[in-house]
């Protein structure tokens, strides 16, 4: 194994100080840099989301619909929704987190197709400001959705530019998922084989896998709603001939897979930070890496349950439900071998370690009240309320969101060569527990006793509800915002991190931190399984920014 | 470090005999679905399966000669298929839900 690190205080060449222009930047074909336009711009486009999310939430503090009017509050749910979803959730953990690792971790130089890497940013560029185009003149109002024969016939929001953005951010995730599928078959070092790969790999595979077979799906089906809508061409629409529930089917076929994509990556990042802090093999690696494949595989069969009360057959909703069932048991498989991996484990409370046990608890909430939605009588209740909201925001936010702040976290010190204060990491990691709870817990008690999603008037018994989920949505908010203060803190004043402050396994950590432009000085050989805690890897000194040694641990 | 220098010593040279082939056939398919289009009668069901079958036969000889996977590695093989696969999967499924839609009769459905 080469092992090229540099000493302490010694600053070497790595890929940030490789050029300081800002064209060394936007031309940049190194996958690290890549991965940091992408961090910047998820950032931004999270936030953008976020603000949209704390308007839904003000305008929810009472009954009456005061701060907006109604067309506006469609307006603003649906772009929040739509930013979230398809320029936050989707590229948030591959595109930052995959574009930074994959490589890393396959022991390469780089991802199979760099120049097709920085493509896809400036599509999610373009995308993303055409979507902010259409937000900007009038906003959408269709629901992210865009059901037809609303979406293609009455609206008269700008439907037709934001489905052209969100058609072109489609293919950024798609030479996202190619160059991942393409670079972890053909570029993995010497001695690194299928089951010596980091489950983080795994997952990607697993999930860009969905990804290439998924998104040209939904893209096309946009185009048509575009084309009906245009062009008055008959395709979803009754009144010219079209079926609404084909667009239905056609788009969860993308939508429902879409989610995991989104929860995926961050399983993924779960499996690394939970074997990593509990100094041990994850439990059943090969159960755990199959498990990403099963949920890829039995994701794309159970769309339907998405449309049990829209008119589709009741017998295929019986399979469907059947199936839908089905995709718990590799999640469970997952959750079951997580808690085993901690269980009589060396645990090290790091923050990461702290949002793993968040996503742990959050997502079982999440997949549970999944099989309610998913069983056909229950469903008929809780269809379009805001048990459904409450549902889909355990597994987006408690799931993805936890699990990318874990990762975050986790490879902070490898990304910037700093470490983040631990103490104000866990406190945050604390808070937005505290307040993701305090804002969806309320929603599905909300849900169950009847309101529906989509509207802002309510009766007045459901107010004291609303305010604890308004509350817990500015605690979130603040949650959100400490993490922005105290990493670019640590860009300046953080501990210098070695190589491996973790004492992690795996050939990322094997690097510099920051790592070198090309990664790896000579091409590493991997001898041994992963997540080899039992025989060494003890945490390494850190490095305060004097030079000075300080152990931190 | 073939692949990502973008020199894949392996890639196979078709004569430009074989495109230009290739080509003439998918213009003659062309041809054949606007005739099939002005079959005389309503035989929908044949319409159909004529410009489906067409269809199909265009898209194997885009994906064989014009996207090289005739001359590619298993490996491009299997991927190829499975994007068939999962476009099976959703034909069944929808499929699924429209024939069997009116087996049990809604209010307000013939």
């Amino acid at each position: 194994m080469s092992v090229t690190v540099a000493k302490p205080g010694e600053v070497r060449h790595n890929y940030l100080n490789a050029g300081d222009t800002v064209l060394s930047w936007l031309l940049t074909t190194d996958h690290k840099r890549i991965a940091i336009l992408y961090l910047v711009s998820v950032s931004f486009f999270f936030l953008v989301g976020g603000l949209l999310a704390g308007l839904i939430r003000l305008e929810l503090l009472t009954p009456q619909g005061d701060l907006m009017t109604s067309e506006n509050y469609n307006r603003v749910f649906t772009m929040h929704g739509v930013v979230m979803i398809f320029l936050f959730l989707i590229p948030v953990i591959p595109a930052v987190l995959g574009n930074f690792l994959v490589p890393l971790m396959v022991g390469a130089r780089d991802l199979a197709f760099p120049r097709l890497n920085l493509a896809s940013w400036y599509l999610y560029m373009a995308g993303g400001l055409i979507a902010t185009w259409a937000m900007v003149t009038g906003g959408v109002d269709t629901g992210w959705t865009f059901y037809p024969p609303y979406s293609s016939s009455y609206s008269t929001s700008q439907v037709t530019l934001t489905i052209i953005g969100a058609f072109i951010i489609g293919f950024s995730s798609i030479a996202t998922g190619i160059n991942f599928i393409v670079t972890i078959h053909k570029m993995r070092a010497p001695g690194l084989t299928w089951f010596r790969l980091p489950l983080f790999i795994w997952a990607h595979y697993a999930t860009s896998v969905i990804i290439v077979l998924g998104t040209p799906v939904v893209a096309i089906t946009l185009l048509l709603v575009v084309a009906e809508r245009v062009f008055r061409l008959g395709i979803f629409d009754p009144a010219l001939g079209g079926d609404p529930i084909l667009f239905q089917h056609l788009f969860w076929f993308y939508s429902h897979p879409a989610v995991y994509i989104m929860v995926l990556p961050a399983m993924g990042v779960i499996s690394e930070v939970v074997s990593c802090f509990s100094r041990k093999r994850v439990f059943g690696y090969h159960f755990v890496a199959f498990s990403s494949v099963a949920i890829a595989v039995i994701g794309f069969l159970v769309w339907g349950h998405h449309m049990f009360t829209t008119g589709q057959s009741v017998y295929a909703g019986m399979v469907f439900s059947l199936l839908s069932f089905l995709v718990a048991v590799p999640s469970a498989v997952k959750v079951f071998n997580w808690t085993a991996t901690m269980y009589k484990g060396t645990i090290d409370l790091r923050a990461p370690l702290l949002y793993v046990m968040g996503f742990i608890g959050l997502f079982v909430i999440g997949g549970l009240t999944g099989l309610f939605l998913a069983a056909l009588a229950t469903d008929v209740h809780l269809q379009d309320t805001y048990f459904v909201v409450a549902h889909f925001h355990y597994i987006m936010v408690g799931g993805t969101i936890l699990g990318y702040m874990a990762g975050l976290h986790f490879w902070w010190p490898k990304i910037t060569g700093r470490m983040y204060p631990e103490g104000i990491a866990k406190l945050t990691a604390l808070v937005i527990f505290a307040g993701f709870n305090l804002t969806f817990l309320p929603q599905f008690v909300l849900g169950f006793l009847g309101m529906p999603r989509r509207y802002h008037w309510y009766p007045e018994e459901w107010q004291m509800l609303h305010v604890m989920s308004t509350a817990g949505a500015f605690l979130l908010g603040i949650g959100f915002i400490l993490p922005v203060f105290y990493l670019l803190w640590s860009l300046r004043t953080g501990a210098l991190a070695g190589p491996n402050p973790w004492g992690a396994t795996g050939l990322e950590w094997k690097v510099d931190s920051p790592p070198i432009t090309h990664n790896f000085e000579q091409t590493p050989i991997v001898t041994e399984e992963p997540y080899a805690y039992d025989n060494h890897h003890e945490p390494e000194e850190v490095f305060s920014g004097t030079g000075a040694s300080t152990t931190k641990r | 470090m073939a692949l990502a220098n973008g020199h894949d010593s392996h890639t196979h040279i078709v004569p430009i005999r074989v495109y230009l082939l290739v080509y003439a056939a998918l213009l003659v398919l062309l041809v054949l679905t606007v005739g099939a289009a002005y079959l005389p009668g309503r035989h929908t069901l044949l319409n159909n399966v004529i410009a489906l079958t067409i269809a199909i036969a265009k898209a194997v000889l885009v994906v064989l000669y014009f996207m090289h996977v005739r001359y590619s590695t298993r490996l491009t093989w299997l991927w190829a298929s499975a994007g068939f696969f999962w476009l099976l999967i959703m034909f069944i499924l929808t499929l699924g839900d429209y024939f069997t839609r009116h087996w049990v009769p809604a209010i307000g459905w013939e």
